[in-house]
């Protein structure tokens, strides 16, 4: 009997009971037969289009894309008669004439989906005659490469672009056989309103669009005998390379990915996460500063610079909320040829800045032309998580097998409040340690802020510090920004502290993080990064002895004039 | 302009596409300036503006001619001796199905059936229909589109 809640089907003959609403591929997941997709993504609503999952519903109708069309009662469904399975094996072959046949040279070679499916359909001869289509290639910008010539057309970019970062940078163009995706008069991405943010190679389900590869500028630079090359790991890396390596989703490996570093011939090994506790002790002051001395509120962070560039377009006139400190990523570059250089004896000239990050949009941040404040391009070159997996798997290093080694002092030195960044809500709940002492002079009793994690779209808390109830929002994923963006514009949102992330799940689920990246494994992800915060013996950035060192013997105070000049910045108006 | 249309189609459940005729109407095309102003007035992505402009074969993106000669190419008018017609305009104009002439006069498509199969072959030359043509009767259309 059918109720509200339940539909009974049978799908190849077994009775199933789904919730209603379901849609087929849902419920035969639930019977335990696994129906090939290809434009269906776990995270995104699809529309159906690759006609690759056909199944036969109530025998005699025409097929259905089981990804869409949703379960009734009595429902009978076929997923494997010859009809369907020829239909299927039709449509397969139309894409595949459609789609270059390089797949050695191909970025995504062994992380396909199109090949996974041409290999488990056992395609041996394509029916039809393959037409090259002769598109060129946009790699017009730092951060990510379009190759239409691959697109298949399947429009889960479009749609994570939509539904995650409330973007839509790229659309479907033109009709039938001449459809194209792609932006605005099929302009580069570079002249259109794209954040860089590259959420949308993670919904590419082959190789059509990826992140840039700058791998032969490291090696250039490892191989030159005057270069001083220093490395900055970002907090999301330590749990994206081991995923990476075949570690399994989830696995945490800071120390191996230290001492693979080191096999790569790079000098120094640092962390990101030094530099994330030295932005918490600046942000924190300056957000005491604001909140005191009546500056404008709410304060929003800047470490993430696809949000940056989203709201230098989107929101120009809010830019002053801005917190005006640079990200980690830059704060390093800009300290690894002032302080460090200084330190070292090295002329700044010959310090080449690596950063590994587990973003595509980082590679724009340090093109910026603000971020010379070193007197060089502060940062030289920024690869992805993907990237350093490239190079590690050339020179044949085992991952999994390697020694943990300590990164390098003091730029290795930090604390799990800089671990912590890789993950929405961390850097509020980093900030939150540390605001608590700033303002009461006592240390917080329970330093895990549980209001502040998880995946959430917009989360919202209210923390006594002292005196005053601190209001805090949380968003991630740019979709989710706007949210909150659009209540500040209205001035609805009284908070005093607002972290935004770009990516869904923060950096973790950045957009040069492994392929494939699901809110599945976002959410592993996540709890490693907490895991490694729970390792940490110091978890409260002001506990960090290397930036009190910094401030000691360089800096001066928080906010103060060489802070001012290195670690700040200027946000500048983009057009729509 | 801009602002002027969308604001009298605004109140439609989904404006764009009478905007978008309307706009055409000004320069025979639709800008890259023109569709980011829409994009911005209704709140939508300048990228999905431009699919719905380049969905539609009504509307162009690209500039086009004074007088937009249309070619039938169903079957009657094929019988009857399209690819004559057509081979004709493309002598005679030097451009191909697609293209417009150098002068901005002439841009030269094909259509499928414009319901005058009784008069095959024909054409359609903005919004006027022509049929029963032969090589006379487009030549005599052309000089007179030409004002001669």
């Amino acid at each position: 009997m059918e109720n509200n809640n339940k539909v009974t089907l049978k799908i190849n003959g077994i009775q199933v009971t789904v919730p209603a609403g379901s849609t087929i591929l849902e419920a035969a997941k639930i019977a335990g037969i696994n129906i090939p997709t290809l434009c269906h993504h776990p995270d995104l609503e699809t529309s159906g289009v690759c006609r690759v999952c056909v199944v036969e519903v109530n025998k005699g109708r025409p097929l259905q894309a089981a990804c869409v069309y949703k379960v009734a009662e009595d429902m009978e469904v076929e997923t494997a008669t010859p009809v369907v399975r020829e239909a299927r094996r039709l449509n397969l072959e139309l894409i595949l004439s459609r789609h270059p046949q390089d797949c050695l040279s191909c970025v995504r070679n062994q992380k396909c989906e199109l090949q996974d499916l041409a290999e488990s359909f056992h395609i041996e001869e394509i029916s039809f005659p393959i037409k090259g289509k002769a598109y060129e290639k946009d790699d017009s910008n730092p951060s990510v490469v379009r190759d239409q010539e691959k697109c298949i057309l399947c429009r889960r970019c479009i749609e994570a672009c939509i539904q995650l970062q409330g973007v839509e940078a790229l659309g479907v163009a033109n009709r039938g056989a001449d459809s194209t995706v792609g932006p605005f008069f099929n302009k580069p991405l570079q002249d259109v309103v794209c954040t860089f943010c590259g959420q949308c190679i993670h919904a590419c389900p082959v190789g059509a669009i990826y992140e840039k590869d700058d791998t032969a500028r490291f090696w250039e630079a490892v191989a030159a005998p005057n270069k001083h090359v220093v490395v900055q790991t970002a907090p999301a890396i330590r749990v994206g390379l081991a995923e990476e390596m075949g570690m399994g989703v989830g696995s945490l490996a800071t120390g191996k990915m230290v001492t693979a570093l080191r096999r790569l011939g790079v000098d120094r090994v640092f962390d990101t996460d030094f530099t994330a506790d030295l932005t918490i002790i600046e942000e924190g002051s300056e957000l005491v500063e604001r909140v005191t001395g009546g500056g404008t509120l709410p304060m929003i962070t800047s470490c993430s610079p696809g949000w940056i560039k989203f709201c230098e377009h989107y929101y120009p006139d809010l830019l002053d909320h801005l917190s005006t400190c640079k990200s980690p990523q830059q704060m390093f570059g800009a300290l690894a040829k002032t302080y460090y250089a200084e330190k070292s004896g090295i002329n700044p000239k010959d310090i080449f800045v690596v950063s590994i990050m587990p973003c595509t949009a980082k590679k724009f941040e340090a093109t910026r032309p603000e971020m010379h404040d070193s007197g060089h391009q502060d940062v030289d070159v920024v690869l992805t998580t993907r990237e350093l997996g490239r190079m590690l798997r050339e020179v044949g290093v085992q991952f999994a097998e390697l020694p943990e080694e300590e990164f390098d002092k003091p730029l290795g030195i930090s604390t799990g409040a800089g671990a912590i960044f890789g993950a929405t809500g961390g850097v509020m709940e980093a900030a939150l340690r540390t605001a608590y002492v700033l303002v009461t002079g006592q240390e917080l009793e329970e330093i895990n802020l549980y209001d502040c994690r998880g995946l959430t779209g917009v989360k919202e808390a209210v923390v006594p510090v002292g005196d005053l109830e601190v209001k805090i929002a949380i968003a991630h994923g740019l979709a989710n920004a706007r949210k909150l963006m659009d209540m500040v514009r209205k001035g609805e949102a009284d908070y005093h502290f607002i972290e935004i992330m770009a990516c869904p799940g923060g950096c973790i689920g950045g957009g040069g993080q492994p392929v494939p990246t699901t809110m599945a494994s976002r959410d592993k992800r996540i709890a490693a990064i907490y895991r490694e915060d729970e390792r940490m013996v110091l978890r409260k950035s002001h506990e960090n002895e290397a930036v009190k060192a910094l401030y000691d013997e360089f800096l001066g105070k928080p906010l103060g004039e060489k802070s001012h000049h290195l670690l700040h910045t200027k946000y500048i108006p983009r057009e729509l | 302009m801009v602002t002027k249309v969308v604001e009298k189609f605004r109140t439609m459940k989904t404006p764009l596409l009478s905007i978008l005729k309307e706009l055409q109407k000004d320069q025979g095309y639709l800008t890259e300036e023109v569709l980011k102003e829409v994009a911005k007035e209704l709140g939508l992505s300048p990228a999905r503006v431009y699919g719905v402009a380049t969905f539609y074969s009504l509307f162009s993106v690209t500039p086009k001619g004074k007088y937009i000669i249309r070619v039938c190419e169903s079957a009657p008018c094929y019988i009857n001796g399209t690819m004559n017609i057509l081979e004709m305009l493309q002598d005679e104009l030097k451009v191909d199905v697609g293209e417009t002439t150098l002068d901005g006069l002439f841009t030269l498509e094909l259509t499928s059936c414009l319901g005058v199969c009784g008069v095959a072959p024909a054409i359609m030359v903005n919004e006027e229909v022509y049929g029963n043509l032969d090589r006379e009767k487009l030549s005599h259309l052309l000089s007179r589109c030409r004002g001669m």
